[in-house]
């Protein structure tokens, strides 16, 4: 242990604790900006100096670590000026549109000037005047507001292994770039989202869809569907002040309707059609000498990666299309059909925890039904700001239930929001088909929890099935690569882009970097997942009466033409850069 | 791959065949014509004198004479320089044409070629180098062999005392006898910021770790400096050989030299040091059977002055952004590839060799009580002499700037010098008796930075100066860090503010808070010491700013915005040149009647001032 003594408060804090966090320990606050816990941490903003004695200049308290016997002092006269022209300097090359931007409310940046009382920008001049992307169906850039804290940077590089991003140009021309500065859409960005939650501010920002859900909303001869993720309701609610991990379920139903969607349906359903596609996928692949290991591709940052970075593993990775593509199919097709209504029709929306989704809604052999399976997918921000606008009492609200008949679903489809979870959904019913034996001990739990990579093998009727399941791309790449090399012999691997799975998926709440560094968000927003699961009445999802129902009445067999025309899709090697210019 | 008693014999066979070099009364049949091949003199055509001199001298069929390149003597206004050895006669600002009349004259028939010979600033005619002013203060020990040896040539390295402190660490000395010997000659870091070198070798010996490394610093890039460059380009095998003295001592067995790619000549030799250290087995595994390995790599910059930065120059080589790294931890304990590493500059390692030799009591009995050994610094702006000087610690800037500088050019006035380039201050008149130190330059506001001299004359405005060097941080600013990042450009735009005559109350004031906050702020030295030539000229001209805001005047009459022009009617005559001239129709008057400058229009070129013949156009 060091003992020190910050603000004349002696703390006692095991060795290689940083000050910043012997300040917070002894309730001192110390404000940053640059800073992400185990992400960025870098000390370039400035925001965290301290005073050491002894020390010449000051200390950079999110990365120094603390001395015995260091004196600190966190807010003296001379630390608080030397914060304040900081944040004054920062805010010269800012584009303070504050009212028109996206994260009024919740820029790290706007709350730093309230607590700073900055009220004149004394160091005014000329600004650095950037182009806005926002040429991707997924991610806007607008690098007018970005105070380059390379967060974003960081996050892309070291916590997702791909580096689409760095910093180009030097001194006050400095700026975050992709190669040769290019749109997202045109290097090998997947749409993760990640960069989105690790902004301060909003100089990266989703591509706003919600101007055509209301449109077609407004519109009399649209039928307008709308299904949520898994995900989404452990989450909409801190959006509202809520404690993190709230289920909303029944509010979020509720607004929906308050919206005016005109069916609100549960993604969780075509979750569960999705584990009976790829079970028996599986099934096929491990009983009849098929690809393996069958990788899964529900996750939409995910297969864009694997275009991108693995082309020839494409064979590896499951045809079926991810649960809400599924069930968009299905609402045009089997339900058009029962209800009789045109599927020209009918707008389906996707209310998801996750970027990626609005870029594979625009994928090719997306459109099971001959329409697109999707016309728009909203994020959970994009509901959240939705039902703020409809001026709607979101936590007041009573609880109500999805519409039938889509709305049935098992607590395997719940937990395809969390890291692990469809490996096993899926295992739940590939084990009971291949062993026909009824399991009551449902939860794998090698599969569980918050390592990024986790393998297990699962012995069913004798034969050993190797599984592993990682979340976060560097994980991703660390296990393809050993695909690649031969060196693994799983048979079947779930893989999720953002780490955590989609309960940390780019679409959901931002939360800021004191947040992230100290409330453990993914596991209260997963046990609440896995709460629901246990609460469920149906865990299997083959046991789910209206996916019995739909294969007995409409699709025939899991696996089957129909099914395959509906619920399947192809993917494509894609180029990293384009080199043409 | 020689042993280290055939080294032994080159060095006793070379010397005497060299003796020529720094004996004037050798005894010898042989004449060296020495040629600079340093950078100033090369893009002056030193080359094709070269060449001229090996056609003729084939031509002639002359026997006996031997033309040499050579690195850089010093005396960089005065060239292209020759030298004949043993006589040591010096021919300044020698063309390629003179060659013929050269090797006709003094060669053949032994008549010095007068017009060629040089003339000091009081225009006595000199015909050795040692008897200019120039040199008669200085002191070479870093630049001991520049000038002197052929710097491709390995043997002639060796003549000259070449590898022999490394044949005396590696079988006569222990590692901490070495670090004893460096840490007791008080040799500071030459790079500008003058931290003990002993005790940086020291630290990462220590350093507990599976790999060390050692760099050297030659990304030399304050504006003006060219002391490293002259070293590497001069005499390249007092680096390598230094390098690996540090090597041995803090136990290091890897090293790298990190050169910026703007310095051809100096890297081409250093890497033709390398090869032939190598061929010698002078660099390589087990050397002399002492059991000690090192070997040497060359690493380009690309151009970032930020990559002098130690921290940014690791990154760099590490084939990362130029951005610097928080420190601590320092490079001793995690340097290059995370392991300790020792990073020193080029002028700090070309006192080793000497130091080893001579003992530290020898170097220590130079220089000031806490500053020991020589100093190099580049000489240039308003003085007579510019150039390269080595001198001891102590000696005033008034020797450098009037005794080896030979004073200020066109009978102006000396206003102020520039020392540590960008990261440095000005010292004024009143500091001109100050000893040359690290501590006595830091307490005047400036700093010993890496050996950058820039002498101003009154036709200099400070506020001027100062945007000058701001301009320069800003644009070599890595970006990284806010203060340092936004707050110089942010002084950048008030300094030019003021010398548009745009300055208001107050901008001082908030200057020197910004300077203040950028000094202390700042990740790195680049942007903890960029305020510094704004602080400095405001401590000691604030007069001029305060005109500038007040008056709008810039008394140098550098600052065009706030330069007035007017036509004195007493003195124009009318002739109507002005009028003519004036690229802009500025100017009107009718003929014979005084002349009007329209403040409206004027530009302020000054091209109305040069055509009057009477003098009538003042601003």
């Amino acid at each position: 242990m060091v003992n020190l003594t910050i603000n004349g408060r002696k703390v006692e804090v095991p060795e290689g604790t940083t000050i910043l966090e012997a300040a917070k320990k002894a309730n001192i606050d110390i404000p940053t900006l640059c800073f992400l816990k185990d992400v960025n941490e870098i000390g370039d903003c400035r925001m965290c100096v301290v005073e050491v004695e002894g020390r010449r200049g000051f200390a950079t308290s999110c990365i120094q670590k603390v001395e015995e016997g260091m004196v600190v002092k966190t807010n003296t006269p001379a630390v608080i000026e030397a914060r304040r022209i900081v944040l004054d300097l920062i805010l010269s090359n800012h584009d303070r549109e504050c009212l028109t931007c996206t994260r009024n409310g919740t820029c790290e940046l706007q709350k730093l000037a309230q607590e700073f009382y900055v009220d004149e920008i004394k160091y005014q001049g000329s600004r650095n005047k950037h182009e806005i992307d926002d040429i991707s169906p997924a991610i806007v850039r607008d690098f007018n507001k970005c105070i380059l804290c390379r967060r974003c940077v960081a996050t892309c590089k070291k916590v997702q292994g791909i580096g689409a991003i760095d910093c180009t140009e030097r001194g006050f021309a400095s700026t975050v770039s992709t190669y040769k500065n290019k749109s997202l859409n045109d290097v090998n960005c997947t749409f993760c989202g990640q960069c989105i939650e690790a902004c301060p501010v909003g100089a990266l920002k989703e591509k706003d869809s919600t101007a055509d859900v209301w449109r077609a909303l407004r519109d009399e001869d649209k039928y307008v569907v709308v299904q949520t993720a898994p995900a989404v309701r452990v989450a909409l609610g801190e959006e509202f002040g809520m404690e993190i991990g709230t289920n909303v379920k029944g509010k979020m139903v509720t607004s929906l309707r308050h919206l005016g969607f005109d069916k609100v349906f549960d993604t969780n359903t075509g979750a569960d059609f999705t584990i009976m596609e790829e079970g028996t996928e599986f099934l096929d692949r491990f009983q009849n000498g098929g690809t393996l290991p069958m990788i899964t591709s529900c996750s939409p940052g995910w297969v864009r990666y694997m275009e991108l970075n693995y082309p020839e593993l494409i064979p590896n990775l499951s045809t079926c299309k991810s649960p809400h593509q599924m069930f968009g199919a299905l609402i045009k097709s089997y339900y058009a059909e029962k209800m009789e209504i045109d599927p020209a029709k009918i707008y389906v929306v996707s209310v998801m925890p996750c970027i990626a989704k609005k870029f594979e809604r625009t994928r090719d052999d997306m459109q099971g039904a001959g329409y697109d399976d999707v016309d728009a997918v909203i994020t959970t921000r994009e509901l959240a700001r939705m039902i703020k606008q409809a001026h709607i009492d979101f936590v007041n609200l009573e609880d109500s239930n999805f519409d039938d008949p889509m709305g049935e679903a098992t607590g395997a489809a719940a937990i395809f929001g969390t890291t692990g979870g469809v490996m096993e959904a899926a295992l739940r019913t590939v084990h009971e088909k291949v062993t026909g034996n009824h399991f009551e001990k449902l939860e794998y739990e090698p599969v569980r929890g918050a390592e990024g990579i986790k393998r297990a093998t699962v012995n069913m009727n004798g034969t050993d099935v190797k599984v592993v399941v990682a979340s976060g791309l560097k994980n991703a790449q660390i296990i393809m690569d050993e695909i690649k090399s031969g060196k693994a012999d799983y048979q079947f691997v779930e893989i999720m882009a953002c780490p955590g799975g989609c309960v940390m998926g780019g679409g959901q709440p931002i939360r800021t970097s004191k947040e992230r560094a100290s409330i453990d968000i993914r596991s209260k927003r997963a046990n609440a997942l896995y709460t629901i699961d246990e609460k469920s009445t149906i865990r299997k999802s083959h046991e789910n009466p209206v996916v019995q129902k739909i294969y007995e009445e409409y699709l025939g067999e899991a696996g089957g033409h129909k099914a395959h025309e509906l619920l399947h899709t192809s993917y494509v090697k894609r180029e990293k850069y384009k080199l043409d210019d | 791959m020689k042993t280290l008693e055939e080294i032994c014999n080159i060095r006793e066979e070379k010397r005497k065949e060299l003796d020529l070099r720094v004996n004037t009364n050798a005894t010898t049949r042989e004449k060296h014509i020495l040629v600079c091949h340093g950078t100033g003199c090369t893009s002056s055509k030193s080359p094709k004198i070269i060449e001229n001199f090996r056609r003729i001298i084939e031509e002639k069929n002359i026997e006996n004479v031997r033309v040499i390149q050579t690195g850089c003597f010093g005396l960089c206004a005065k060239g292209p320089i020759v030298i004949i050895r043993p006589e040591d006669v010096f021919y300044a600002m020698v063309t390629p044409n003179d060659c013929e009349e050269i090797i006709e004259k003094h060669i053949q028939n032994g008549e010095i070629v007068e017009r060629l010979l040089c003339k000091d600033v009081d225009n006595t005619v000199v015909k050795q180098l040692d008897e200019l002013n120039f040199y008669k203060k200085q002191k070479r020990i870093a630049l001991k062999n520049c000038g002197v040896i052929d710097p491709e040539n390995i043997d002639e390295y060796i003549a000259f005392d070449g590898y022999k402190a490394l044949e005396k660490v590696l079988f006569h000395m222990t590692p901490d006898e070495v670090i004893t010997e460096v840490s007791n000659s008080g040799l500071r870091g030459r790079g500008g910021a003058g931290f003990p070198t002993g005790k940086k070798w020291s630290f990462t010996k220590m350093a507990v770790g599976d790999q060390k490394y050692v760099v050297c610093n030659a990304d030399e890039g304050d504006p003006g400096a060219f002391m490293d460059r002259s070293i590497l380009e001069g005499d390249p095998h007092c680096v390598v050989e230094a390098m690996m003295i540090a090597g041995y001592a803090v136990g290091a067995t890897k090293g790298y030299i990190y050169v910026r790619a703007e310095y051809p000549i100096a890297v081409k030799r250093f890497q033709i040091a390398i090869d032939q250290a190598r061929e010698y087995g002078i660099l390589g595994k087990n050397i002399w059977n002492s059991g000690f390995d090192f070997d040497l790599e060359i690493r380009l910059g690309a151009g970032a002055f930020v990559c002098g930065e130690e921290t940014a120059l690791l990154e760099s080589i590490e084939g990362r952004r130029g951005q610097p790294r928080l420190k601590p931890p320092f490079p001793a304990n995690a340097g290059l590839f995370g392991k300790p590493t020792l990073i020193n500059n080029v002028e700090t390692y070309a006192n080793i060799t000497k130091i080893i030799l001579n003992g530290a009591e020898w170097y220590s009995s130079i220089g000031t009580e806490k500053s020991k050994g020589t100093k190099v610094f580049a000489l240039g702006g308003n003085v007579n002499n510019i150039g390269l000087v080595e001198v001891p610690m102590g000696v005033t800037l008034r020797e450098i700037v009037f005794d080896i500088g030979g004073g200020i050019p066109n009978g102006r006035k000396f206003k102020a010098a520039q020392t540590g380039g960008p990261s440095g201050g000005c010292i004024t008149e009143e500091h001109l008796d100050t000893p040359i130190d690290y501590e006595s330059l830091q307490a005047i506001g400036s700093m010993m930075g890496s050996g950058g001299l820039i002498v101003m004359d009154d036709s200099k405005c400070m506020v001027n100066l100062a945007k000058f060097y701001l301009g320069f941080t800003v644009d070599e600013s890595c970006g990284k860090c806010t203060p340092c990042r936004i707050g110089t450009k942010r002084l950048l735009e008030m300094l030019e503010k003021i010398t548009e005559g745009n300055g208001e109350e107050g901008d001082i004031e908030k200057l020197e808070r910004l300077c203040s906050n950028i000094q202390k702020a700042s990740v790195c030295g680049l942007g903890q010491t960029a305020p510094n030539p704004v602080l400095s000229t405001i401590k000691y001209f604030r007069e001029e700013y305060r005109e500038h805001i007040d008056h709008k005047e810039c008394r140098a009459g550098e600052c065009k915005a706030l330069m007035k022009l007017h036509i004195d009617p007493e003195l124009c005559k009318g002739c109507g040149l002005c009028k003519r001239n004036c690229p802009v129709d500025a100017i009107s008057g009718d003929v014979r009647q005084t002349h009007v400058i329209d403040e409206e229009k004027c530009i302020k070129c000054g091209t109305c001032i040069t055509k009057c013949p009477f003098h009538a156009i003042k601003s």
